[in-house]
């Protein structure tokens, strides 16, 4: 056998060299580039068609519709309010506006570390919670009390996403803490509901909630129908964050606790200074992903009767003129989830990138 | 007493008393309070109500179940709903997330970034959602008069898929997956044994299989009735034939297609956990491209990625109770219409959640083995 040198590669640079790389490095490769490139275009093309040049936007009713070669727009335009706002009061539609926006710059600035804090996150959850709820019920400052019944559309889910969080994070961390405490009892509770409940979809625990609490529950223990569902969502979001909390307390070395134990500090001080904030720290991505999951999540309460969004773009077509337009309307409430889930999954990219390079 | 307080021993065993104490009295409190009120509206608590025939019927059961089945003959069509659109969406789910992944960790920009958009459009967008979207489009097909016909056996329309049908009840269907499954487990046995040559176990298995359904073909049929029907436009809807309801299909389609872009991440995260120096550890031992794919990456990344997907089976399984939002009868509808109409609270709650446990915990099991078999021997005997 003689060995034949193999000429040295050519070195490449810039825009050419990522297009052989990438796009045609044998032809078979060339092939998959062209023909699925192709296609790509084809439906692009399509689609941007439909969502943006063949578009009606300005008709009365569904039946000025069919002859529209692309989206019917003119749905969002006649029952946007509907999706967006349900039965909340029409004068009153700014107050719930200006309240899922609070929720929304809550959740922008809980993404700057500047607010990474034991104490400023939940104190910042709370502001802008309480903010939130102020805005939606009113009765004070010449605004009319709107009840809970009346909410719907889009801050109904963010009602139920922002007090899930907010109740749940705490019951989370509640659960993680007894699930490692050294006595059995306690562990063995934490640990039966959380497997309990982890096992079980959340629909039936909604269900539950719902429909059968009132059957099991003293008549003053009842509460709002909204209160229970929540509650017990609540415990859901709780019993997988848990396992999250839990598992970034067990990154930690057992050194640090024991350390802290021999300087003398107390069980809450060493959990409120040592333990939960590297905890959170480890567990951030895991985090995001569970508060995400839970945004989308919330579109389940739809089955139990409560008129969130989803319900309220079901509605939007249910009536007879514009149930043609499910496709516009899907669309619609579709994208509202997409950027707020997207959004906030991105971000949580960024953290596990960063936190990678900062490891090394 | 202040100073016992103090000692951790004496305070652990108070707080565990309390806790415990906590917990019965709320359960007990829960079974009374619903005892009480049940009672006081006439319904006697117990498993007896299971005998009692429903007098509601579902639209889409695998055995027959109407308005006079009994209320348990209703739970199982209920439990076999779940378990068919489970399996067969995560079939679905399944071969969506491989073609998804592979095409994200694909050399080539183009089909990784239709995986990227695939996966980032279907995983960001609620299940319930995609749900009704199917549902809708699919119920939004031409009339029965109107259908599509597809290649002259089949038909499209709102009312479902119609396809042809072989004359056969579900007792030789079920006799078929038996059949199915004793023909994998015999090959595979066999193939190790070596006893016949290997080359000629599969091709025996599939022909066994073949002359099983020609038996069961033709014995289970009535003489004179045709062997396959197909679906005939009788006025206005279809006779004969097999019908495939939109709402099963429009379940099965969001759970695939929802389930193949979590699946897709999966799947790119095993290939991505495989090492390199693996990869190029084969290359330099002269295995070809296509060997060091087959024999050393595959193998590793399904190992990588077991652990996760049996998560996702399990999240997946519990995702199908969505079911109800476009009327199909799973196991949870089944229990909730139930619960409506006999007034059986606490005992279909709990048939409910030993359902999903039971379901699970099988899901949870039988992947647990697939990881034990699949795990890379030597350590054990070592240690």
């Amino acid at each position: 056998m003689t060995a034949t040198a193999m000429p040295p590669p050519v070195l490449e640079r810039g825009a050419l060299r990522w297009v052989r790389r990438r796009l045609f490095s044998n032809w078979f490769d060339g092939a998959i580039t062209i023909l699925f490139g192709a296609a790509t275009l084809w439906v692009a093309s399509m689609a941007l068609d439909w969502a943006l040049l063949d578009t009606v936007w300005n008709v009365p009713d569904g039946s000025g519709c069919r002859e529209a070669e692309g989206a019917c727009w003119a749905v969002i335009r006649a029952r946007g309010r509907l999706i967006l706002f349900g039965l909340y009061p029409y004068e009153e539609h700014w107050r719930s506006t200006l309240a899922c926006l609070a929720i929304v710059v809550t959740t922008v600035l809980s993404c700057v570390p500047r607010f990474w804090g034991m104490k400023r996150l939940p104190l910042l959850w709370l502001v802008g919670f309480g903010t939130f709820m102020a805005l939606m019920f009113g009765g004070f400052l010449g605004m009319p009390l709107v009840t809970t019944e009346k909410w719907g559309g889009l801050s109904l889910t963010v009602f139920l996403f922002a007090a899930v969080v907010v109740s749940g994070m705490p019951l989370a961390v509640a659960l993680a803490l007894a699930r490692r405490s050294k006595l059995p009892v306690v562990r063995g509770v934490a640990g039966a509901v959380i497997d309990v409940t982890r096992s079980l979809p959340l629909l039936t625990i909604l269900f539950t909630a719902a429909v059968v609490a009132p059957f099991a529950l003293p008549g003053w223990a009842q509460g709002d129908k909204l209160v229970r569902v929540t509650l017990a969502f609540a415990l859901f979001f709780a019993a997988y964050q848990a396992e999250i909390i839990r598992a970034g307390l067990q990154a930690i070395p057992e050194g640090q606790d024991e350390a802290a134990a021999a300087l003398g500090l107390r069980y809450w001080t060493r959990v409120s200074r040592i333990l939960l904030p590297q905890a959170f720290q480890n567990s951030l991505p895991a985090t995001i992903n569970q508060v995400v999951i839970t945004f989308k999540e919330t579109s389940i309460v739809t089955i139990i009767g409560f008129f969130e969004i989803m319900a309220s773009g079901n509605a939007a077509i249910g009536r007879g003129d514009w149930s043609g337009q499910y496709v516009e309307v899907y669309v619609f409430v579709g994208l509202i989830y997409f950027v707020f889930v997207f959004g906030l999954s991105r971000y949580g990219a960024y953290l596990e990138r960063r936190a990678r390079r900062m490891d090394r | 007493m202040l100073s016992a307080l103090r000692n951790r021993r004496v305070r652990g065993w108070i707080i565990q008393a309390a806790v415990l104490g906590i917990v019965v009295g709320l359960t007990a409190s829960f079974i009374l309070t619903a005892r009480h009120n049940l009672t006081a509206q006439g319904i006697s608590t117990g498993f007896g109500f299971l005998e009692r025939t429903t007098g509601w019927p579902i639209n889409f059961s695998l055995i027959e179940a109407d308005d006079r089945s009994t209320y348990a003959r209703m739970l199982l069509a209920g439990l076999l709903n779940t378990l068919l659109v489970g399996v067969i969406g995560l079939a679905g789910a399944s071969l969506i997330g491989m073609t998804v992944g592979l095409a994200r960790i694909s050399t080539n920009a183009v089909l990784n970034m239709i995986g990227t958009v695939y996966v980032e459009i279907f995983r960001n967008v609620p299940l319930i959602l995609q749900g009704f979207f199917w549902y809708a489009l699919l119920t939004h097909l031409p009339s029965p008069r109107q259908a599509i016909p597809l290649g002259g056996f089949g038909f499209l329309s709102n009312r479902g898929l119609m396809l042809p049908a072989f004359d056969m009840g579900w007792l030789d269907l079920g006799l078929l997956v038996i059949g199915v499954m004793a023909a994998v487990f015999g090959a595979t046995r066999l193939q190790r044994a070596a006893l016949i040559n290997p080359r000629w176990v599969w091709p025996g298995a599939l022909a066994g299989l073949f002359v099983l359904f020609l038996v069961l073909l033709f014995t289970g049929h009535q003489p004179g009735d045709p062997l396959v029907t197909y679906p005939e436009l009788k006025g206005l809807r279809f006779v004969g034939g097999f019908v495939i309801k939109p709402e099963f299909s429009a379940l099965v389609i969001a759970i695939s297609v929802f389930g193949g872009a979590y699946i897709g991440e999966i799947v790119r995260g095993g290939f991505l956990a495989v090492e390199r120096g693996r990869i190029e550890a084969g290359l330099a031992l002269g295995l070809s491209g296509f060997q060091v794919n087959w024999l050393v990456r595959i193998p590793l990344a399904i190992r990588a990625m077991l652990p996760a997907l049996a998560n996702q089976y399990v999240w997946l399984m519990k995702a199908t109770t969505i079911g109800i939002a476009i009327g199909f009868p799973d196991y949870f509808m089944v229990v909730s219409t139930s619960i409506n109409q006999s007034g059986q609270t606490i005992e279909l709650l709990a048939l409910l959640m030993g359902g999903f446990l039971i379901i699970n915990y099988s899901i949870g099991w039988v992947m647990n083995v697939l990881n034990r078999r699949l795990a890379i021997k030597g350590r054990e005997t070592e240690t």
